[in-house]
């Protein structure tokens, strides 16, 4: 039967009062579920079924009250927000798992041997360490930053000061998008084909690792310091140029320097990028017992890099070594993004 | 079927903020009635106080009754969705749903709550809708192309077809002419002639010569002093409004020697 | 308008110091060739894994080893492995992100998006490998329950009962890869998807409010249509990290080369990335040229993901600025 005009408004009245869950709704289901949980450990089920035999309560529970009280609308509103506040517990779950895991059974195994040491024996029963792996992550990721920014801060210029409008300049800036999503292991084979076919099939160094690694840094750093110097008024080009001053000395001495707070946080952020790399240095770069210095010559080791080489090991002691380095490595990037965004507070120009 | 508005004791708050100050009016079922003031005043934070759009703003509330056909739109059992079925809105800019065409538009509202519609009786709501937006003659041979193809006027009446779909008993307007041309704005003065008939409009309009060609009553908002609260200074029949108001405050405004 | 650059170089000999002189010329110089340096080392990765592994498309038999005789057959199952963790990842992932997207852009009060933007940004910052260690020590084992349910439960369905054939007993299947993936690339996802979510326009959000819908019916009114472009691109760049990854597959996957559609199995082909990982230290020239040859096929498959993604991303953002 086709309704009328007015039939359907008059269907689709909702009355401004309507029965409502009282507004702690959430909160009592809450208790329930929580209840329920705690029920269910009591019993023997593990921790984790517990919780999600609660969380799944309370997805169903509220949403079907609702129904029955506010109707499908609310109860479809209800739902939704549960669902959606659930995802995020969901990821919270597993970083809190990792973190947890690399703080509990990596922090027991640090000591001043195992940051002073390396895994190079002069005697039979020396203690190892990670010492020599520590020196190469901080040469490596060093000769990354020398290649990349330059390249990156220079790039960025171009783009934004000089190629404002013209098609190479919107060709670079799409490409260099792209580039941020080149798997490590490509960037890792470019540098071993690369070096392979100018020095030899042999070749292991520690700057072929840099190179790799700058392959990922230089899209990082073109970025971010593309969005910074955006930001800069064109009013403050302007006014040095009407002093008289030459484009080269305003970009330099006015532009950068304020753009410079956003330009050092992209910088460490990709540093943290990078620094966690593994694939690339595995292919070029190598990996040895020892210290070394010599960022062209010969293999050399980084942290995460030690890290895999002890998961391939597999035994007890190197499972030991492989968390210890890993909490090593964390904190090292949990520093530097904490680095990146004090950076970025503290020379942010200044509101007075 | 239009109904009317007591409003009695109203505060509206950004936080702790005091924006608007002790409102009290009835405001006449089936009539236009207007708000004017100079800007900053509180008209429109008062407008969207009575459909409750106010709260949508993180920290900001209302305090005292809203009265519509004998229940407190602010009482505790009031869905604040609820209300804004009641008591509709066309904004400042026109703002079809982009990603839909006219047809879809005009329903947007009404689907949300009347379940399944036959194509037949959708196609009846549409165009109850659109003539009732004086809009149908201009649109019926294009119902399915985007909302966001036509002008800004027909914008306007695009979004208050969408409004009136859903047989609101209150139809509230923020300045729905400050974007438009001086043809669609008399086009759509000449509709609100005819909705009200119909539903019971509050209009809030920055043209105080258009608040003296549209509405049946008027209200004349104003800060007490810079950085005091808004309150409303005065409520009258336009008429009077117009020609002998009560408030020298008032007159000051509508001779032109202030706002 | 404030002029342009470019305006006031044009203008004639009271300007003259604007305009090149000797430092200029240096300085525009070095930067043109530091944005060609960045289209050449792109060019330049084409070129030399060409280079390098051109003759691994052509290597006699036996070098593709005892599972294949050319390289197709060596590295279909690596395509197989690659997409498949990389697929489970996706469907895991996704639905989180665009979850966790709408928290920080309309669930969460102002005071709590940053925080929890923030927690998501830490999920990014932990390096692969570490999330490879997490997988392979701890995971693996925790979720061999989880196999063997999935196995006696769905195992004898028809058509969904071949996902879950014979668990494997130390969960290194590709399920758990595709789990640890899943939390790897969920912030990319998330990070686009949020960002393209708080752009609603809040004039439409609004109005669909005052017509009196709920949170829910407003973010389907209104925040989805509009995002639709943002969240292909997001799932597209969230696929495109995936499929590179290499560590977390490397560390967790028991490798074997029997091609099935067991994700839970005792031992799955390994992705293209991991696999080069895995076999880069026999140093045999020939299954080298093999190797680079793969990451060949890798380096164009992720170029083009990423490269539609950015391209679709740029389409809309042209779109709404007219």
């Amino acid at each position: 039967m086709t309704a009328t005009v007015e039939e359907i408004q008059e269907r689709a009245h909702t009355p401004l009062v309507m029965p409502r869950l009282p507004r702690v709704a959430p909160a009592i289901v809450g208790g329930i579920a929580l209840a329920l949980a705690l029920l269910l450990v009591v019993l023997g089920m593990g921790v984790v079924g517990s919780a999600v035999v609660g969380v799944i309560a309370y997805l169903v529970a509220l949403p079907l009250w609702s129904l029955f009280i506010e109707g499908r609308r609310g109860a479809t509103d209800r739902m939704m927000t549960g669902l959606i506040w659930a995802t995020f517990f969901v990821a919270v779950v597993p970083l809190v798992s990792l973190l947890w895991r690399v703080v509990s059974k990596g922090a027991g195994r640090i000591d001043g041997t195992f940051l002073s040491y390396s895994f190079f024996k002069t005697q039979i029963d020396q203690p190892v360490g990670i010492y020599h792996a520590i020196i190469g992550t901080l040469l490596i990721t060093l000769g990354a930053a020398v290649i990349s920014v330059p390249v990156g801060v220079m790039a960025a210029i171009y783009l934004v000061e000089y190629g404002k409008k013209n098609k190479l300049a919107k060709a670079i800036t799409f490409l260099v998008d792209v580039m941020t999503g080149i798997p490590s292991i490509v960037a890792g084979l470019f540098a071993f084909a690369l070096f392979t076919l100018l020095f030899g099939p042999a070749y292991v160094s520690g700057i072929g690792g840099s190179v790799a690694l700058s392959l990922l840094m230089i899209p990082i750093v073109v970025r971010a310091t593309e969005e910074m110097l955006m930001l800069v008024p064109d009013d403050l080009r302007e006014a040095s140029y009407a002093l008289g001053t030459p484009k080269w000395k305003t970009i330099v001495r006015i532009v950068l320097p304020t753009a410079l707070g956003g330009i050092l946080t992209g910088i460490t952020l990709a540093i943290s990028r990078v620094i966690g790399e593994t694939a690339p240095l595995l292919l070029i770069a190598s990996a040895t017992d020892r210290t070394n210095m010599n960022l062209f010559d010969g293999a050399m080791t980084t942290l995460p890099v030690l890290i895999y080489g002890q998961n391939v090991r597999g035994d007890a002691p190197a499972e030991a070594i492989a968390w210890g380095a890993a909490f090593i490595l964390i904190i090292i990037v949990v520093v530097l993004n904490l680095l990146a965004r004090i950076v970025g507070k503290i020379f942010a120009p200044k509101k007075g | 079927m239009a109904k009317s508005i007591d409003v009695s004791d109203v505060n509206i708050y950004y936080g702790d903020f005091l924006a608007v100050q002790g409102v009290n009016m009835t405001i006449r079922a089936g009539a236009v009635t207007a708000f004017i003031g100079p800007s900053g005043c509180g008209k429109s934070t008062f407008l969207r106080s009575l459909n409750r759009m106010h709260e949508v703003i993180p920290g900001a509330r209302v305090e005292g009754k809203i009265v519509v056909d004998g229940q407190d739109l602010y009482d505790a059992g009031v869905d604040p969705v609820a209300v804004r079925r009641q008591v509709g809105m066309v904004f400042q800019r026109p703002n079809p749903f982009p990603t839909m065409s006219i047809y879809d538009n005009v329903l947007a509202g009404l689907k949300l709550n009347a379940g399944k519609l036959k194509k037949s009786e959708a196609d009846a709501v549409v165009e109850k809708s659109l003539r009732g937006a004086n809009l149908w003659n201009e649109v019926k041979d294009r119902l399915n192309k985007p909302g966001m193809g036509l002008s800004g006027g027909q914008q306007q009446r695009l979004c208050i077809a969408r409004a009136i779909a859903v047989e609101p008993q209150v139809l509230l307007m923020d300045e729905p002419c400050s974007a438009l041309d001086p043809i669609s704005t008399s086009a759509i003065e000449d509709l609100i002639h005819e909705l009200k008939d119909e539903f019971t409009i509050v209009i809030v309009t920055h043209n105080m010569q258009q608040a003296a060609r549209v509405s049946d009553d008027t209200g004349f908002f104003n800060l007490k002093a810079t950085g005091e609260p808004g309150h409303l200074v005065e409520f009258n029949p336009t008429k009077k409004m117009f020609a002998n108001p009560d408030d020298p405050a008032t007159e000051a405004y509508i001779s032109g020697r202030f706002g | 308008m404030t002029a342009r650059t470019a305006d006031i170089e044009d203008q004639p000999a009271a300007w003259a110091s604007v305009r090149g002189g000797i430092g200029d010329r240096i300085f525009s110089g070095a930067a043109l060739a530091a944005g060609l340096t960045i289209l050449a080392a792109l060019a330049g990765v084409f070129i030399f894994l060409l280079a390098k592994g051109a003759t691994g498309f052509s290597k006699p038999a036996e070098v593709y080893g005892p599972h294949a005789e050319s390289f197709l057959g060596y590295v279909f199952p690596l395509l197989v492995g690659t997409f498949t963790v990389s697929i489970i990842a996706l469907v895991i992932a996704v639905p989180l992100a665009f979850g966790i997207a709408l928290v920080i852009s309309h669930y969460a009060p102002k005071w709590l998006s940053t925080p929890v933007a923030f927690v998501i940004d830490l999920l990014a910052a932990v390096p692969s490998v570490v999330y490879g260690l997490w997988g392979a020590f701890y995971l693996a084992k925790k979720l061999v329950p989880m196999h063997e349910w999935l196995h006696d439960t769905f195992g004898s369905w028809p058509v969904l009962g071949a996902l879950f054939g014979e668990p494997n007993a130390a969960g290194k299947s590709w399920l758990t890869v595709g789990i640890v993936l899943a939390i790897m690339i969920l912030p990319i996802i998330t990070a686009i998807t949020r960002e393209v979510f708080s752009r609603t326009p809040r004039l439409n959000e609004e109005a669909a409010l005052a017509l009196g819908a709920t949170r829910w019916e407003m973010i389907r009114m209104t925040v989805f249509p509009y995002s639709r472009s943002g969240m292909v691109s997001a799932v597209m760049l969230g696929l495109g990290r995936a499929l590179g990854e290499t560590m977390a597959v490397a560390m967790v996957l028991s490798v074997g080369f029997g091609l099935s559609w067991n994700i839970i199995a005792t031992s799955s082909p390994t992705s293209i990335a991991a696999n080069i990982a895995l076999k880069y230290a026999e140093r045999s020239a020939d299954l080298l040229s093999v190797l680079v040859a793969t990451g060949l096929v890798l380096f164009l498959l992720t170029f083009l993901v990423n490269f539609t993604a950015r391209w679709i991303i740029g389409r809309s953002e042209r779109r709404m600025a007219r």
